[in-house]
């Protein structure tokens, strides 16, 4: 059942962006940073959590999983550092995708070279 | 007067056309003189293949006319990278006086219109004419990465991986003549999106071809072709449905240049190809070979351009276009 | 005799092809729920291991971020996402695609400005609003516990 609300949960957030793409004016690189921000916004009302924990990676892998992780990360900095925990919680709940991005990202491109697409 | 008539009618001697792999598998696959399926063109990045293209493509002209280097008075080329660098690069070793040309996919049409009115006034004998463009240089200048995994819309136009050369001299003798041209305005008429450089560019292609017909009195039936740049499918069919408008009918004899080098539909193309380096591999390439076979005798080119860069884009302002026009005859002078 | 900007915006806009929309979603919601799923298929595998569940957590995204990287220096992931559209881009794979590809690109300008400075050209913005969004949460979240 987790597998079949996963792919039902983050199939749907992929066919809301692909809506906006094709029928408004909205640029990927707009919907993504709006992905993103709707996802704090949606864990910082108490809507995301309720959806995590039903969907699990249908409603972590989408970009407003990012945006989950982020509010998560700076909810449990604040409450064990105080104000602070603002400005270190974000990067710390995103660190581990970011790293990765970073690290991998790096030797790949060591290795390869881009090519003409079709 | 919009029109300048050539009385010297300057000849093209010589003419050379490179292309990349999909143009090499598109319908006109047999006229263009030299192709690289990887697109590297021997050099290990975009940049540099671009400029080989040119210098490929220019050799291949003065192989054709039987000519050297040093017989060339003056270059006008362009492409699409900034500061018209594959231009630079790759004609530098020929020596030659050298201008660089902006006019985005338009800049063939403008070099040999260039040329033509420097040879007809008797400034030059022998000038050429050269223009590329490389796909994936075009990609990272005004898109997005070569890998990024992005959708085209279907109104898109695809950067021909091209280059053509020729060669206008004041010489006598049975060759393709350049007898009239008309420099283009630049027109604008609010287009904003960059996935849309046909409707961009057809308000110019408009302007251009109506004032010719108007100013001359020809009709569209007095040429075997009449031939825009890179319109593609959506400028394409603007252009002729406006012209029709003002009582040009071309619907016998139009074409596209972005329309031919690809089969659309088979190599999923969208609306067809683009960049300096389609028209100018068109022209080299395929209808040199058909002056050359006799098929053509009287063409009217029209290249366009959209006269954008990626910073006005951003900041939101709407694209300009542009089209110049050249007209080329067979025969003696 | 001139054309009138308005209608010509107007006729180009009514004529411009459109994207495929059902067919789009439909490939963005089948692609994009699948990764989701592999998602999902890879935290139960992990989780069959002695992992502490926080590690888990984390090396299912880092496994998605290193295939799609993968994926992108090998040139298939730009074949599969013309294709999957959203469903591959609002995914952490699309996320992996955006650092990768333009770091690919520019290698050519050096490991410095070129892969250094180019790698967050596109998925910049995306940390940028997405850590400025979620400090603002932080500072409100921060009020709130001080006042309540």
């Amino acid at each position: 059942m987790e597998f079949l609300w996963a792919f039902i949960i983050g199939g749907a957030f992929c066919a809301v962006a692909q809506i906006l793409i094709d029928t408004t004016g909205l640029t990927p690189a707009r919907i993504l940073v709006l992905y993103v921000t709707l996802g704090v916004f949606l864990t910082a009302v108490g809507i995301y959590k309720p959806i995590v924990d039903f969907a699990g990676c249908g409603a972590t892998t989408p970009l407003l999983g990012f945006g989950y992780s982020l509010a998560e990360g700076v909810r449990t900095a604040v409450d064990k550092n105080g104000l602070i925990g603002a400005l270190t919680g974000g990067l710390t709940g995103t660190s581990a995708g970011i790293g990765a991005a970073i690290v991998f990202g790096y030797l790949i491109t060591l290795i390869f070279k881009g090519k003409p697409r079709d | 007067m919009r029109v300048k008539k050539l009385n010297r009618k300057p000849s093209l001697i010589g003419w050379g056309s490179v292309v990349g792999k999909r143009e090499s598998e598109g319908p006109l696959s047999d006229d263009f003189d030299i192709h690289d399926k990887g697109e590297c063109f021997g050099m290990n990045t975009w940049e540099k293949a671009e400029s080989e293209m040119q210098r490929i493509a220019l050799n291949t002209a003065l192989a054709k006319a039987k000519m050297g280097a040093e017989s060339i008075e003056a270059v006008f080329a362009g492409d699409l990278q900034n500061q018209c660098v594959s231009s630079v690069f790759g004609l530098a070793d020929f020596g030659a006086p050298f201008f660089g040309l902006y006019g985005a996919c338009s800049t063939f049409a403008e070099a040999l219109l260039l040329s033509a009115m420097l040879v007809d006034g008797g400034n030059f004998d022998t000038c050429a004419a050269v223009t590329s463009s490389h796909f994936c240089v075009a990609e990272r200048q005004y898109r997005f990465p070569l890998e990024y995994g992005g959708q085209r819309t279907p109104t898109a136009q695809r950067t021909v991986t091209g280059a053509g050369a020729a060669i206008i001299s004041s010489a006598n003798g049975n060759f393709p003549r350049i007898t009239e041209v008309m420099p283009g305005r630049i027109v604008n008429k609010g287009i904003k999106d960059a996935n849309n450089m046909g409707a961009a560019m057809a308000p110019a292609a408009i302007d251009t071809i109506r004032d010719y017909f108007n100013e001359t009195g020809y009709s569209p039936e007095d040429f075997d072709l009449i031939l825009t740049g890179d319109l593609g499918a959506e400028g394409h069919a603007t252009a002729m449905d406006y012209l029709l408008g003002y009582g040009i009918d071309l619907r016998k004899n139009y074409s596209d240049c972005g329309l031919m080098i690809y089969d659309i539909n088979r190599q999923d193309m969208h609306a067809g190809g683009s960049g300096c380096g389609c028209s100018a591999s068109v022209i080299c390439g395929h209808i040199m070979k058909r002056f050359e076979k006799g098929e053509l005798k009287n063409v009217l080119y029209v290249a366009t351009g959209a006269l954008m860069s990626p910073s006005t884009s951003k900041q939101g302002l709407s694209i300009p276009g542009i089209a110049h026009l050249v007209r080329i005859e067979a025969g003696r002078r | 005799m001139d054309i009138n900007e308005k209608e010509y915006k107007k006729y180009c806009a009514g004529r411009a092809k459109k994207s495929p929309v059902f067919k789009d979603t439909f490939a963005a919601f089948i692609c994009g729920g699948a990764i989701c799923a592999f998602a999902e298929g890879l935290k139960a595998l992990y989780g069959m291991t002695s992992l502490p569940e926080d590690t888990v957590k984390m090396l299912v995204p880092v496994t998605l971020v290193f295939l799609a990287a993968l994926s992108t220096g090998l040139g298939v992931f730009d074949d599969f996402a013309k294709f999957a559209g959203a469903g591959t881009l609002v995914p952490i794979t699309g996320f992996a695609n955006a650092v990768v590809s333009p770091a690919m690109d520019d290698k050519s300008e050096g490991l410095i400005m070129g892969v250094g400075a180019k790698m967050f050209t596109i998925a910049g913005p995306v940390i940028v609003y997405g850590v400025l969004s979620s400090a603002l949460y932080g500072v409100i979240y921060w009020l709130c516990e001080v006042l309540l």
